[in-house]
């Protein structure tokens, strides 16, 4: 076959692949909710019920605080899904159906990628219109504010990888205890609230939570309240989070390559 | 196909340990044997979804450890868990699998209508697959399966769990294909599976072939039907006996005898006049088939040991 081929049938697998997963999603209106649904009502709650009791570190107002932070968590969440359709998708056999065919094995994957990214630039664009009519906005025009849901994306994108490398190591139904991990690891991060309010030893965790390091990049290309701190991290933040995603990548794609191939051993 | 001293360990156990298998164009070869047996293992080998450790295999003329990507062109699996997508269509699902396979748009959808027509499942077209019935979901995966008509279709357990009406719908697809000129390699617990549908019937035991040859020649290794007799009381057990001849077998429990016999409904006539001449009451009296325990124990001289 020529190279040339061997692209376009890449690419034709990846979109046939996606296409499954955006059906999927479409037409299961119980995920539509969970994913749809589940954001706006932790907009509502965090930012008209807890937010008025919230003080943002440095001032501003919190729901200008707490947008960015719910990108983050719904970035983040995604990792979630990720692996709970890899993890059915080899536990009910259709993994070994798409290895045992002639498709491009850089499809299964890449198709994976194209329907998580699509889902979850839906969830920031629902999420932020929701974030509009409760009173957030971006300040440093819009060409910023791409750059800050670009730098979503662009983690979202990591997170595939490792959603694909946890996805063929455990059964669905660990997967689904993988939310009891992820509640956490989004709290302790400064999506909600300020690092510098919380103690030291956390404080030292929530800094240095690659979630953190997009968020704060965010919050800066938004003109966002709640930017700064003392340490390195949160002074470098746009920096951080170009870069994290970048070693989960560089950690995780191989990982996941060598895995899938393994699977054969 | 052909396959030559296949091996394969998994964490040190052997799972193949020498398999030899060759199977002409065109025909059905059945592998049959307990759970733990190696049969998913070595059709996992033969559709390029595990790597040899030792031996040989070709597939449709291809080698399988060095031409992966053209046996994968060639072959179909069907495994025993069910792939279809409940989400999607009857026909929305053979589309997706059309093109996988790198037919275009309007090819897929042409071969699905063929294939819903052939399966029966033209009427189910537009219907999510989480509506169909087992019979109609196994259906709907084996026409997946035939989207490029393969030279060399694997059935991994393809009844399992299936009713006997369901069953037998698969059974004639399988039929179906194979006058089309399909090789297919089926793995199963079932005997009358096997029976019906293999040319050939291999039997695999903790990773090695324990009897081959055609459902006929097995079946006369077994001796065939058995007849069993239970008493009311242990006294009347030598009399059963004699009746039954040398080869009778006494169960565990002391009051079930068992022999083969040869002409059914004759024996049957036979044993119960000679039992009521000696005043023997017997409790029951059947005739049955051997069960898939009686093949292993009867091929392999130990039973079949159930591994999950």
């Amino acid at each position: 076959m020529s190279s040339a081929t061997t692209v376009k049938f890449a690419l034709v697998d990846s979109w046939v692949v996606a296409k499954r997963d955006l059906i999927h999603w479409l037409r299961e209106p119980v995920r539509v909710f969970a994913n749809l649904a589940y954001p706006i009502i932790s907009v509502l709650i965090f930012g008209l019920v807890f937010g008025s009791a919230m003080n943002v570190f440095g001032g501003g107002d919190y729901i200008e605080f707490l947008l960015p932070g719910m990108f983050g968590q719904t970035i983040a969440f995604g990792v979630g899904t990720t692996l709970m359709m890899v993890s059915m998708d080899a536990d009910r056999g259709v993994t070994d159906r798409f290895r045992a065919s002639p498709m491009s094995q850089t499809g299964v994957v890449a198709g994976r990628s194209i329907a998580d990214l699509v889902n979850s630039s839906l969830e920031l664009l629902v999420l932020a219109l929701c974030g509009l009519v409760i009173g957030w906005s971006f300040h440093d025009g819009l060409f910023n504010a791409m750059v800050a849901f670009a730098l979503f994306l662009w983690l979202r994108f990591a997170l595939v990888w490792v959603g694909i490398y946890l996805g063929l190591l455990v059964k669905p139904e660990a997967a689904q205890a993988s939310w009891m991990f992820l509640f956490p690891l989004t709290m302790f991060a400064n999506t909600f609230v300020s690092p510098e309010l919380m103690p030291g030893w956390l404080r030292a965790v929530s800094e240095w939570n690659p979630l953190s390091s997009t968020v704060a990049a965010a919050r800066e290309l938004f003109g966002n309240p709640g930017v700064g701190g003392d340490s390195w991290a949160a002074q470098n933040s746009l920096l951080l989070a170009v870069l994290w995603p970048a070693v989960f990548v560089a950690i995780f794609w191989p990982l996941s390559v060598l895995k899938y191939r393994n699977l054969s051993r | 196909m052909l396959a030559e001293g296949l091996r394969k360990r998994f964490d040190k156990k052997p799972a193949l340990d020498g398999v030899d298998l060759a199977v002409p164009a065109g025909t059905v070869c059945g592998l049959l044997g307990p759970n733990g047996a190696g049969k998913t293992t070595a059709v996992r080998i033969l559709a390029t979804l595990l790597r040899l450790d030792g031996g040989r295999a070709e597939v449709a003329g291809f080698d399988v450890a060095r031409e992966a990507p053209r046996v994968r062109r060639q072959v179909a699996l069907n495994g025993q868990q069910s792939t279809v997508d409940d989400v999607l269509t009857g026909k929305e699902n053979l589309v997706m699998w059309g093109r996988l396979y790198h037919l275009s748009k309007r090819q897929a959808s042409a071969r699905a209508d063929e294939l819903l027509e052939q399966f029966g499942l033209t009427d189910a077209a537009d219907k999510r697959a989480k509506h169909y019935s087992g019979g109609m979901r196994r259906r709907l995966d084996l026409a997946s399966s035939f989207i490029m008509r393969p030279s060399v279709l694997f059935l991994d357990e393809p009844t399992t769990g299936l009713d006997p009406r369901n069953r037998g719908e698969v059974w004639r697809e399988v039929k179906r294909v194979v006058a089309e000129g399909t090789t297919v390699l089926l793995t199963t617990q079932y005997l009358d599976e096997a029976d019906q549908l293999a040319d050939q019937i291999v039997v695999l035991d903790t990773g090695k072939v324990a009897a081959q040859g055609t459902p006929d020649q097995l079946k006369s290794k077994l001796g065939g039907d058995r007849i069993e007799v239970v008493v009311r009381t242990a006294e009347e057990l030598p009399v059963v006996r004699d009746v039954l001849g040398p080869d009778a077998e006494v169960d565990s429990d002391g009051f079930r005898v068992s022999a083969a016999v040869v002409d059914r409904v004759a024996a049957l006539t036979r044993v119960t006049s000679a039992l009521a001449a000696k005043g023997v009451e017997a409790e029951d009296i059947a005739l049955r088939r051997p069960t898939l325990d009686e093949v292993f124990l009867a091929i392999t001289g130990h039973k079949a040991e159930v591994r999950a």
